[in-house]
């Protein structure tokens, strides 16, 4: 029985959320807040795989964001709406509900190949090179993207609301908010599953040493291809699922600020620590919410201890000025990150009897 | 035909001229530190934006005093104020996390966060307004056959070869420069040989910064619009240009920058203008892909 103890939890929190938006007991914002955060924790576990658990520096993981986001959106749209530049529906919207997490999964697979763009050349090059090779990667497919002018170019590509609205239409359930749960957490389990197999302890003896790992048999290229398919593969799963919450998506907006949000995330809660990565995206996702109602207030109260001068207010810019300050601070007093490299059940051993992490 | 290529080609000189500046000073951090300084090119912003004020407080004197002598306070004083923000960033952030012995890669994100304080720190306080740059010398247009350069753009490139002369000859003719390359060779061995380190940190931090805030003046002055987001793109293309160089080499920091800029102006020129930084970065990675570590840069081994 034990072991079924964190499944069980786990089936039952999806099923209090989802039952709780569609009795509209939780209203749309705490909604969408629940689903970023589950967004931004498979952005962080699955960045965790190249950075925390192979050591590897790469930091352009939003570009597979956007790929995953409009491959995704786009066979939507071709799909299940009428669409002005895709033409009419090519399936029946009824199939939408069936059909709708096969092509996040499309997505996600075409992230995995563009993620050969910085598997390859991570055959040869390490740390700062690849770190390079990954930026130029993300400037590259957000530039491909916005010179493709079909899909809206710069201007961006809407039309996923209407998909939504179809499977709405079939069945009453808030679709969206149910799969961005279950693919969070399939993402984890995927993710545990695969660092804690004896194959996937080969990206673990890469980032201990590399030359060693090759001597001791570890095929190192094969091990850092999967690696880097997966961790973009499953960006890409992510970028899916944001497209279709927010039912708009500029290729802007998958650019190096959001690979840095993602380093952020990682780093945050640790390398190399599956706990910590979704600790970080839900504490992350809550303090970014949070300063939207924080900053006003301050500004009140500074106002009222005259301490600002009437003309000036401080407006939301503030909270990109002050979160990397909380950030400087963070890695002042505790360099390793949340967790650093240890596990929920390495901090409470009593957890071990629920899920173990061998 | 052969009119605009020379054309292009001075433009390009002058646009690499930028990127080499910024370049400069990514490779003497990181050759000195192996660290990747990601606040680089939001320093080369707030050099911008220092000199704006100080030019501008200069134009609003009651007396007018000429061109070239505005300049010349304005040079210096925007390099030493660019200069000690680049080493308090380092003293404040860089050095405790250096002294406790973190991990490289966390004093990288500090960096990354530097930057967003700096540029949002920037957004915050003075407003989404653009700034512009007030014209300090008079623009004179020389005409040699069919190219046309402005007195600016010749400046610019100048000053560009000029810096890496200076810092060429200060890396590896001077005892401080010595202690620099030693730094970098073997950070553990160099205190025990009585070599103030932190003082040599502090020097590289003042020469790349100072250095920055040059570029970011001479850019105001050649593109004279601001806005505080202006360093993030041109200091992540002068970082990628630096590491095709080969990363921790001047001369490749140099050549980087101006290889960079000549297949941005020439990508302008033949393509649509959509296609610039594609085509640049799909080179570039080419280029990395020949050679792993840079135009300049030597393999390095392993020890097992």
């Amino acid at each position: 029985m034990r072991k079924l103890t964190v499944p069980t939890i786990l089936l039952a929190l999806i099923g209090v959320i989802v039952f709780m938006s569609h009795q509209e007991y939780i209203d749309l914002y705490i909604q969408s807040v629940i689903m970023f955060m589950g967004v931004n924790i498979i952005l962080s576990s699955s960045f965790n795989i190249v950075n925390g658990y192979m050591g590897e520096f790469a930091c352009g993981h939003a570009g597979f964001m956007a790929v995953g986001a409009y491959v995704s959106s786009i066979v939507n749209v071709m799909l299940f709406t009428d669409d002005k530049v895709f033409g009419t529906a090519l399936l029946s919207p009824e199939m939408a509900v069936y059909l709708f997490p096969f092509v996040l999964l499309v997505g996600g697979a075409a992230a995995a190949v563009t993620g050969l763009l910085v598997a390859i050349p991570s055959f040869k090059t390490r740390d700062d090179y690849l770190a390079i090779i990954t930026i130029a990667a993300n400037f590259i497919i957000i530039s491909t993207i916005i010179n493709i002018d079909i899909i809206g170019g710069a201007r961006g590509f809407m039309g996923m609301k209407k998909v939504l609205f179809a499977m709405s239409d079939s069945f009453d359930v808030p679709w969206i908010l149910l799969w961005v749960l279950i693919f969070t957490v399939g993402t984890v389990f995927i993710i545990r599953r695969y660092v804690t197999s004896t194959y996937g302890k080969g990206i673990i003896a890469i980032k201990q040493d590399e030359v060693a790992a090759e001597i001791m048999s570890v095929n190192t290229n094969k091990m850092k291809l999967v690696a880097f398919m997966l961790s973009s593969g499953l960006a890409g799963v992510a970028g899916g699922l944001f497209a279709h919450i927010l039912g708009y998506i500029n290729p802007n907006s998958f650019g190096i600020l959001k690979s840095t949000e993602c380093l952020v995330m990682v780093y945050l809660g640790g390398m190399g620590s599956l706990g910590g990565s979704v600790i970080s995206a839900v504490l992350f996702t809550l303090l970014l919410e949070s300063l939207r109602f924080i900053i006003p207030w301050m500004d009140t109260m500074l106002h009222y201890a005259h301490l600002l001068p009437d003309s000036y207010e401080l407006s939301q810019v503030w909270k990109w000025v002050i979160i990397p300050l909380i950030l400087i601070l963070l890695m002042q007093f505790r360099p390793e990150g949340i967790m650093g490299n240890r596990e929920l059940s390495d901090v409470f051993p009593g957890l071990k009897k629920f899920y173990s992490f061998k | 035909m052969l009119a605009s290529i020379l054309q292009n080609l001075f433009n390009a000189f002058q646009w690499g001229s930028f990127y080499s500046l910024i370049a400069l000073g990514y490779t003497l951090v990181y050759g000195v530190l192996r660290l990747i300084n990601f606040a680089h090119g939001d320093i080369f912003m707030v050099g911008a934006y220092i000199a704006f004020f100080i030019a501008s407080a200069f134009l609003g004197m009651t007396f007018s005093l000429p061109g070239w002598m505005i300049l010349a306070m304005v040079i210096p004083l925007t390099m030493i104020l660019t200069a000690l923000v680049g080493v308090s960033i380092e003293r404040i952030a860089y050095r405790p996390l250096r002294r406790k012995g973190a991990h490289r890669l966390y004093v990288v994100i500090t960096a990354l966060m530097c930057g967003l304080v700096l540029e949002n720190g920037n957004l915050a306080l003075f407003g989404a307004s653009r700034k512009s740059f007030p014209d300090i010398v008079d623009k004179v247009v020389y005409t040699v056959g069919d190219l046309s350069m402005t007195n600016l753009k010749i400046g610019v490139v100048i000053s560009a070869i000029l810096v890496f002369v200076i810092l060429h000859f200060i890396v590896t003719k001077t005892k401080i420069g010595m202690a620099m390359r030693a730094i970098s060779y073997d950070k553990f061995a160099v205190p025990l040989m009585g070599i103030p380190i932190d003082t040599i940190i502090v020097f590289t931090f003042i020469l790349g910064s100072s250095f920055a805030g040059l570029a970011g003046l001479l850019f105001a002055m050649s593109y004279p619009i601001l806005d505080p987001y202006m360093g993030a793109l041109i200091g992540w293309k002068a970082f990628i240009a630096a590491v095709v160089g080969g990363i921790g080499d001047i001369r490749g920091a140099f050549f980087g920058g101006f290889l960079l800029g000549f297949v941005e102006i020439l990508v302008v020129a033949v393509f649509p203008s959509t296609f610039r930084e594609l085509i640049a970065f799909a080179i570039l990675m080419t280029i990395l892909c020949i050679k792993p570590t840079g135009m300049f840069g030597v393999a390095g081994t392993t020890k097992i």
